[in-house]
C-alpha cells in the first residue's frame, strides 16, 4: 500500500551559531528518518531536543548545517504545511482570515477562501468563532485555528509541533481522535512532535525517540496496535507495554546524561 | 472590590460581587459621555479662570486679554474675506504638506526598516535629520522656492516626514519573528508579507509618529508664515500682536490650538478604527 517515501532525511546536522559569543550548538546530529507516504510517525523526546528544529527544517524555515532532505513532489498543491507549536495566529485577522492564510499565500482569491475554509473551522470545533479576533479566543481555541490553517491548505506532509500542548485533557483527547480520522479520510502523511508518550502512542504507526545534547534520534520504534484505533486502546496491555517501554529509553537517558554531567 | 463582612469573624475575607445599583437615565447618559462631558469641564474650567483672572485684574488684560474679548474680535474676524483667506490657505498648506509627508514617510519608512541593508546605510541620515531642527532650514528653502505657498507646504512636509519615517523604522523591527515564521511557511510572497504582517504590526508605531508629526506640522505652518509674511493664519497672529491687538492674537492662537485637538482626534479616530483587532484596554469594568 505505501509506494513510496514521503520524506527521507539523511545525515542531517544542524548547527546554531551564537551571534554574541560564536559558540556553536549542535541541535541535530545525524539524523536519519523515512517516513512512508500515508504514515503517521511521532518525534519524541525531552525539550530542547531538536524536535522543533527538525520540523523548521523540513518546512524550508530554516536550513539545515548538512546531510539531505528529501521530500516527495505533488501533483498540485503543497507538499508540507507546518502547525506551528505556539499558537501563531494574526492578532488582526479574524478566525476566518487566519484559517485562509495558507490559501491566500496560495493565490486563491479571500473571497473563495473564505468559503473553503468553512468546512475546516467547523472541523476543529470553532463553527460560529470565524469572525472573532484571537485576542477573544481562549489558548486551546487558538491553537485549534492553527490547526485548521494547516488542514485547509491540504498539503500531502502535515508537520505538527505539538499541536494539542496547550488543551485540556478532554479536548486533547477528542483532538487526537479527530486528528486520527482525518488522517485516515485525506490519506495524509503527518511528522508529529510530542512530549506525550501515550499521545504518541496512541497516533503513531512509528514513534521515533529522540535524545538532547546532541538532539539525535536514539530509538524508533513501530507501534503494533491495529487501526481504526478507540480511545478505548489506551487502556490495553499491548498500549502500556509500549508505553513503559518509550519511558524507560527517555528516563535512562536522563540518567545517562545526568552522570555524564556529574563525570565532567 | 472585597468587603470584609464582620460576621465571618477573623478567618474569612468575603469577595462580594460589585454592586449593581440602578441608575437614572441621567446617570446613565453621564456614564456612555463621561469622557466628553469631563473634559469639557476642563475647558469651561480654563475659560472661567482666565476670565475672572482677567476681570479682577490678577490676568493682564494689555497681554493676555480675556475670554469675552477674544469672543467679540473671534466674531468680528468671522464677518471678514481675509481671515476666511488666511484659513484656507493655512488649511490648504497644512494638508498638502502632511498628505505628503505621510505619503513618502510611511512607504519609505517600510522598506528601509525592513531591508536589513537599507536600514543600515539610512539610519545615520535618519537620525540626523531628524534631530536637525527644521526651522533651521526655513532660509535655505526660501532660497530655494522662495516666499510662496511652496516654501510653507515644504517647511510643513519637513517637520513630519523624519519623524513619520524614523516611528515606521523602528516600528518594523518589532515585527514578530514567530508570524514571519508562518507567513514564510506558507510561502507568502514579498509583497503578501508586507500587506499581511509588516504593515499591520506597524501601524502602532505609525500611529505615534503621527501623534507627533500633529505638533510639528503646526508649529511648521506658523513659523513658515512668520517667516514669509504672505497669507495665513500666522500671518494674522503676527500682525496682531505687532499692532497690540491681543485679543485677535489670542483668537488666531485659539484657532490654531482647536486645529491641533482636531487633528489628534482625527489621528485617534483612525487608531481606533485600525486596531479593532486589539483588546480593549479600559481597565475599568463596563458596568
Ligand atoms: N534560533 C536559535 N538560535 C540558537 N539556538 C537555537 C535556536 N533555536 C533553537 N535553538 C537551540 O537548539 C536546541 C533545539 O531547539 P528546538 O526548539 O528544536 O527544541 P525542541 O525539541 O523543539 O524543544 P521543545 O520540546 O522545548 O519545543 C535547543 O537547545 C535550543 O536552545
Ligand atoms: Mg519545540
Amino acid at each position: 500500500m505505501e509506494h513510496h517515501l514521503a520524506l527521507s532525511a539523511r545525515g542531517v546536522q544542524m548547527e546554531y551559531r551564537d551571534r554574541q559569543s560564536g559558540k556553536r550548538l549542535l541541535a541535530l546530529e545525524n539524523v536519519d528518518l523515512d517516513v512512508p507516504d500515508g504514515a503517521f510517525v511521532s518525534l519524541l523526546g525531552p525539550s530542547g531536543c531538536g524536535k522543533s528544529t527538525f520540523l523548521k527544517i523540513v518546512n524550508g524555515l530554516l536550513r539545515q548545517t548538512s546531510g539531505e532532505i528529501k521530500l516527495h513532489r505533488v501533483a498540485k498543491g503543497r507538499e508540507d504545511a507546518m502547525v506551528f507549536q505556539d499558537a501563531s495566529l494574526f492578532p488582526w485577522y479574524t478566525v476566518t482570515d487566519n484559517v485562509a492564510y495558507g490559501l491566500v499565500c496560495a493565490g486563491v482569491s479571500r473571497k473563495a477562501a473564505r468559503e473553503r475554509v468553512q468546512p475546516f473551522i467547523d472541523l476543529v470545533g470553532l463553527g460560529g468563532f470565524g469572525d472573532k479576533y484571537p485576542y477573544q479566543l481562549s489558548g486551546g481555541m487558538q491553537q485549534r485555528a492553527n490547526l485548521a490553517r494547516a488542514l485547509a491548505v491540504d498539503a500531502a506532509i502535515l508537520l505538527m509541533d505539538e499541536p494539542f500542548a496547550s488543551l485540556d485533557a478532554q479536548t486533547r483527547e477528542l483532538m487526537q481522535a479527530e486528528l486520527l480520522r482525518i488522517w485516515n479520510a485525506a490519506r495524509k502523511t503527518v511528522v508529529f512532535v510530542t512530549h506525550q508518550i501515550d499521545e504518541a502512542v496512541f497516533l503513531s504507526d512509528r514513534v521515533v525517540v529522540m535524545a538532547a545534547r546532541p538532539g539525535r534520534v536514539i530509538a524508533d520504534i513501530t507501534i503494533d496496535l491495529p487501526r481504526p484505533r478507540e480511545l478505548s486502546v489506551k487502556r490495553t496491555p499491548l498500549f502500556q507495554d509500549y508505553g513503559e517501554r518509550i519511558w524507560g529509553l527517555l528516563a535512562g537517558r536522563q540518567e545517562e546524561t545526568a552522570s555524564q554531567g556529574r563525570a565532567s | 472590590m472585597a468587603r470584609a463582612s464582620t460576621a465571618d469573624g477573623p478567618t474569612f475575607r468575603t469577595v462580594l460581587p460589585r454592586q449593581r445599583r440602578r441608575r437614572s437615565a441621567a446617570q446613565r447618559w453621564y456614564r456612555r459621555n463621561e469622557r466628553l462631558v469631563l473634559s469639557l469641564l476642563g475647558i469651561v474650567a480654563f475659560f472661567a479662570v482666565w476670565q475672572l483672572g482677567a476681570d479682577a485684574g490678577i490676568v493682564d488684560r494689555f497681554f493676555f486679554s480675556s475670554p469675552s474679548e477674544v469672543a467679540i474680535a473671534g466674531w468680528a474676524e468671522l464677518q471678514r474675506a481675509r481671515f476666511w483667506e488666511d484659513v484656507r490657505v493655512s488649511s490648504v498648506e497644512l494638508a498638502v504638506g502632511s498628505a505628503l509627508a505621510v505619503i513618502v514617510s510611511v512607504p519609505l519608512g517600510l522598506v528601509i526598516g525592513w531591508y536589513r541593508r537599507l536600514s543600515y546605510a539610512f539610519d545615520p541620515w535618519l537620525n540626523f535629520l531628524n534631530a536637525l531642527p527644521r526651522v533651521a532650514l526655513i532660509p535655505l528653502v526660501v532660497l530655494w522656492v522662495g516666499l510662496g505657498v511652496e516654501m510653507k507646504m515644504l517647511i510643513v512636509f519637513l517637520g513630519a516626514v523624519f519623524t513619520i519615517m524614523v516611528a515606521t523604522v523602528e516600528g518594523v523591527r518589532t515585527v514578530e519573528r514567530q508570524l514571519l515564521d508562518v507567513a514564510r511557511s506558507f510561502r507568502a510572497s514579498e509583497a503578501r508579507i508586507f500587506t499581511s504582517l509588516v504593515i499591520p504590526g506597524t501601524l502602532p508605531f505609525i500611529i505615534s509618529g503621527l501623534r507627533i508629526a500633529v505638533g510639528r506640522v503646526l508649529a511648521g505652518v506658523i513659523i513658515a508664515e512668520f517667516y514669509a509674511q504672505t497669507q495665513g493664519v500666522g500671518v494674522m497672529i503676527a500682525k496682531a500682536a505687532a499692532t497690540l491687538q491681543s485679543d485677535r492674537m489670542m483668537f488666531g492662537v485659539v484657532l490654531v490650538t482647536l486645529l491641533g485637538i482636531i487633528l489628534y482626534e482625527a489621528v485617534g479616530y483612525a487608531e481606533r478604527w485600525f486596531q479593532r483587532w486589539r483588546p480593549s484596554l479600559d481597565l475599568e469594568e463596563t458596568t
